[in-house]
């Protein structure tokens, strides 16, 4: 049974687990699903500095803090307890295009190349940390929610401006992959 | 009257506002941490926060993340369908209520913006936290600078097209 869990999961044991957080927030609190809104609970909870958007009650919101604290933990038990022994396996065609591009690193889920401690004060820890981080704080609660409130929550419930959200993040992000990402990488 | 204002506030740009009408004790609060672990574990066991299987999805080059996202999205309205239709209230006998979301400029401008860094970063909201945890610890600093774009989101709501 272990082994089989420290295997990687399947897509569909993946979404159905997603999927099945909405109704279990929903059942359990009257919550609906949704993860981005928790950077603008810590914004009204750290620094309001009297910004209308930040002048509410965040104490009312702290189960969205208590759902990401747990979704760090785990990321720490997933990967202490239940991790993979093997490598990632990575699409061919995505290998050898990031390859042409600089990255060397496919050992692990993210490469080394980019995400290591080494880089935050370089150019490429500009663009994929704080740039990066920037574009997904603001952009998210720009759109009024990320994957998980607009393509997961608002799809669920079939909002139309949820439908709209997601079709944009798709397209910023094939964007983002395809035509921005190559010229990041080349200037390294 | 102040709570009636704080909740409007609340409201602006957000998924969902969840005034609930039981209060709870505080340690309910523990629930949510629990569903979030799970969440966490999912995340890193199908290896959704891998920078690598976000560029596979938007290089249409594998077939994973949309498969993870299509399940949860119809896991996700079956089971709205059948609260709704069923009429089935939270554990503690609340009504569960759907609220429509109205249409702003955000979600075009927004969304483009998001789509962009979530392409370079390898992660939505969710999955930096769940990277922190499995180890990667830099993305603390993307975490720390997405807090602070939402920051500057805030500062300038007002005088952006919505």
């Amino acid at each position: 049974m272990i082994e089989l869990i420290k295997q990687p999961w399947h897509w569909a044991v993946a979404g159905a687990i997603i999927g099945l957080t909405v109704p279990t927030l929903l059942l359990i609190g009257n919550k609906k699903f949704g993860i981005s809104s928790s950077l603008r609970h810590i914004c009204a909870m750290c620094l309001p500095a009297n910004i209308p958007f930040f002048k509410y009650d965040w104490k009312k919101e702290i189960w969205n803090l208590f759902f990401v604290v747990g979704v760090l933990l785990g990321g720490i038990i997933a990967t202490q307890f239940l991790s993979n022994p093997d490598t990632i396996v990575i699409a061919d065609s995505t290998k050898a295009s990031l390859s042409a591009l600089g990255i060397t690193d496919f050992s692990n889920l993210m490469p080394s190349d980019l995400f290591s401690v080494e880089n935050i004060f370089t150019l490429k820890g500009l663009f994929f940390f704080v740039i990066g981080g920037f574009l997904v704080g603001f952009g998210t609660r720009y759109a009024g929610g990320c994957t998980s409130g607009h393509a997961i929550m608002g799809l669920s419930t079939l909002q139309m401006p949820s439908l709209i959200a997601t079709c944009c993040f798709m397209a910023g992000g094939f964007f983002s992959a395809n035509i921005l990402l190559p010229l990041i990488l080349k200037l390294f | 009257m102040e709570n009636k204002q704080s909740i409007e506030t609340r409201h602006q740009d957000a998924m969902c506002t969840n005034e609930a009408e039981v209060q709870h004790p505080f340690w309910h609060n523990l629930k949510y941490l629990v569903v979030g672990i799970a969440f966490g574990i999912v995340f890193v066991k199908a290896e959704i926060i891998s920078w690598f299987r976000i560029q596979e999805m938007f290089r249409l080059q594998s077939f994973f993340m949309y498969g993870v996202i299509g399940t949860a999205v119809v896991v996700g309205m079956l089971s709205v369908w059948l609260i709704k239709k069923y009429n089935i209230k939270t554990m503690s006998g609340e009504t569960i209520k759907f609220e429509d979301k109205t249409f702003s400029k955000g979600q075009i401008f927004g969304g483009l913006i998001f789509g962009i860094g979530w392409a370079i970063t390898g992660a939505c909201p969710g999955p930096l936290f769940a990277q922190i945890g499995s180890g990667f610890l830099v993305v603390g600093v993307t975490f720390l600078s997405a807090v602070a774009g939402t920051w500057v989101y805030g500062y300038f709501r007002e005088k952006l097209p919505h």
